[in-house]
């Protein structure tokens, strides 16, 4: 059923088709209709989960990270300050390998406060063992929460699926909401091998010595590789099931490209419009979406970008003394590559300041005529 | 007798951005009416957060430090620490927050600096809900009232936490009620706050005309209604012990109390009855406590 809808009201209806059964949750701007709308559906019995409304952020992760040790399929969503008050259960959630998802809609940090879109809050959780993917549409949306269900059950391993504040969360968009029966058949009941049972009694997460702490960690490395498979056969079976591919990354008319403007999430949408009209008046210039930021899919990115003159990359977050995340991480991912472009690192849109089509143009103009980049240029 | 309110007393400013009929402004500028301008405020995310006016503005007179929604009873203390190890020990500490940031995710650094009796004010003015989102369910949220998170449908079910209990199991030197109704009691419990030393705490009913479904005019009527009604009883209560019951209620059947707000739309006969009868049981227990002796030592 097609239905015009808003972000948040996306990630709702694909948690109910996921089946959730338990979900933990507390409001925060620009999150809330995603909670308020599961309370409804809870209430009304459209979907048959137990819906915890717990008294912080802090315990939401704890309920949800206890419920899937007690073998269920679980659901939050937050933002900003509340991700940041979990950050301490992030680390449990993935080091207990628990399939955990949630929703983080991206929105800047205290202090001052704001509501408005930045990324910084979940990239800043970059080191916690959690997947993330960056979306564009509410669409996908929809899709990438039914996506992460399924991968992290897979990988046992935490997906964190994020979206920016109010361009998404609180905009009306036509979106496909496919029926019960074919999510069914695209993501299977969630059957935990481990669980809390006292016919099978185990100790979770007990106290591990140096003699095996860090095999633990390198388990979690090596199933971090292998996501990034997993999630690409993910995304090619929702095509398969829905008509809607997603890969790791996308790129737009790259193959012929000297110059690659390289973005994520919904700041996508207005860079096709800025390389389609760069494109029309000749300019070499393809496009490059991140969609996949945990795992770094650092070899598609690689053979993305190798080859290439310059890669411009824009970034809504910092990383206060060195610079936009992105731009490094795909700096890292470049610096072993003989052929590698010259990497133009843009910071711009903090705190919600809007990134038009015109002004991503304005950059790609700015780093084409520039022979050397600067490291790091905040655009005000 | 009449309390006149001048305009060089004013330590609030016009031009906030609170909704018409809110109670929060009305019991910010009576607080700070009490507590003078020797006075340094911590507002954790609420409500407030937006009224007080964004960043270069300031509807206050007195300094602000907004800090994180989790954090009001130790930032405060941090404040309090500071000004006194500097020996500026006449600033009042004034810590400021909704509901949800007091007895929800506020409560364990609330209780902290009340078990260290931190010598601070911290008022919490309670709408009942979480405002500042939209109207969701905290556990200031009263039986069976309607909010975005417990649909009318599925109402919550449950007491209201007594939060004054357990700042009186503190054994808190001076806690108390008050309400947006009674603004002189409001400001002469403000003002024994902050002569009393050590934590104190004041409870205060702030009436929210888009939560409760209420016209904005409606709001002082029905922060009167509760009190009347016995729904919100105004008291005081010193070292966890003396309790006093300050305003005596005109015995007004809670019907009227809940009849009167849109987020009681949908109780039935019954739910009202059920309602009443805790009502009363609650008040003769308050009764009870009032004409208990209490320890005449100190706590502390
Ligand atoms: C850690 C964290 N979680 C959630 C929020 C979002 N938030 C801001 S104010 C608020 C509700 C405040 O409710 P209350 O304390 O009752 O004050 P009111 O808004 O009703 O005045 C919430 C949930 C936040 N700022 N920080
Ligand atoms: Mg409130």
């Amino acid at each position: 059923m097609r239905k015009v809808i808003m972000g948040n009201h996306a990630a709702s209806h694909a948690v109910r088709l996921a089946r959730a059964q338990v979900i933990a949750a507390y409001p925060i701007t620009p999150q809330t209709q995603i909670v308020e709308e599961l309370s409804e559906m809870c209430a009304s019995g459209q979907l048959a989960a137990k819906f915890l409304k717990v008294e912080s952020e802090h315990s939401a992760m704890a309920s949800i990270i206890a419920a899937s040790s007690t073998g269920v399929r679980t659901f939050t969503a937050t933002s900003s300050q509340g991700l940041a008050l979990m950050h301490e259960l992030l680390h449990w959630a993935s080091g207990a390998r628990l399939p955990l998802v949630m929703v983080n809609v991206n929105r800047a940090l205290a202090a001052g406060w704001n509501i408005w879109t930045e990324q910084t809050d979940s990239l800043a959780q970059r080191d916690t063992g959690w997947c993330q993917l960056y979306v564009e549409d509410n669409q996908e949306v929809l899709d990438t929460v039914l996506q992460a269900y399924r991968v992290a059950e897979q990988i046992a391993l935490p997906v964190m699926v994020c979206y920016d504040a109010f361009i998404l969360s609180h905009t009306y968009e036509p979106v496909d909401i496919p029926d019960q029966d074919r999510v069914d058949a695209f993501l299977p009941v969630f059957s935990p091998t481990r669980l809390l049972d006292p016919l099978n009694p185990c100790s979770f997460s007990a106290l591990v010595q140096p003699e095996h702490y860090m095999e633990m960690r390198y388990r979690i490395q090596q199933s971090m590789d292998e996501a990034i498979g997993v999630f690409r056969t993910a995304g090619e079976e929702l095509h398969r099931h829905f008509g809607r591919r997603y890969g790791n990354l996308e790129t737009v008319a790259t193959d012929d490209a000297e110059v690659v403007l390289v973005t994520a999430a919904s700041m996508t949408g207005p860079a096709r419009l800025a390389v389609r009209k760069l494109r029309a008046e000749g300019v070499p210039i393809g496009l490059l979406k991140v969609r996949l930021f945990r795992p770094f899919p650092t070899a598609e990115v690689r053979a993305a970008l190798a080859g290439k003159k310059k890669a411009i990359i824009v970034d809504r977050n910092i990383s206060f003394g060195k610079g936009g995340i992105f731009a490094d991480e795909i700096r890292a991912a470049m610096s072993n590559v003989d052929e590698r472009p010259k990497i133009f690192g843009y910071v711009a849109g903090l705190g919600g300041r809007d990134i038009t089509p015109a002004f991503l143009e304005a950059i790609a103009r700015e780093a084409l005529e520039k022979e050397d980049p600067p490291e790091l240029e905040m655009k005000l | 007798m009449m309390t006149r309110f001048r305009e060089e007393e004013e330590l609030m400013t016009s031009g906030h951005l609170a909704c018409q009929g809110c109670g929060g402004p009305i019991a910010m500028r009576l607080a700070l009416k009490a507590l003078g301008e020797d006075t340094i405020c911590v507002i954790p995310a609420c409500c407030w957060t937006i009224i007080s006016g964004p960043f270069p503005y300031s509807a206050l007179k007195v300094p602000i430090m907004h800090t994180a929604f989790e954090t009001a009873g130790a930032a405060a203390s941090g404040v309090r620490a500071a000004l006194d190890i500097q020996g500026r020990s006449h600033t009042k500490v004034l810590a400021w927050a909704g509901d949800g940031g007091t007895f929800d995710i506020g409560l364990q650094s609330l209780s902290g600096a009340a078990e260290r009796n931190d010598d601070i004010i911290y008022i919490c003015y309670d709408n009942e809900a979480y405002m500042n989102t939209g109207v969701q369910r905290s556990s200031a949220t009263p039986d069976r009232a309607w909010t975005t998170t417990t649909p009318s449908g599925h109402p919550k079910r449950g007491p209201k936490k007594n939060i004054v209990e357990i700042m009186a199991a503190h054994k808190t030197p001076y806690v108390a009620t008050a309400s947006v109704a009674y603004p002189e009691d409001l400001m002469r419990k403000v003002r024994r706050a902050a002569e009393t030393r050590g934590t104190t705490f004041v409870h205060v009913l702030s009436p929210c005309p888009p939560g409760w479904r209420i016209d904005s005019e409606a709001s002082i009527r029905i922060a009167r209604l509760a009190t009347d009604s016995k729904v919100f009883p105004i008291y005081e209560v010193e070292n966890g012990e003396k309790y006093q019951i300050n305003v005596k209620p005109r015995d007004i059947p809670v019907a009227e109390y809940l009849k009167a707000q849109g987020r009681f739309n949908h109780l039935a006969a019954e739910d009202i009855a059920e309602i009443q009868r805790k009502i009363d049981h609650e008040w003769r227990r308050l009764m009870q406590k009032a004409m208990m002796d209490s320890y005449s030592g100190s706590h502390y």
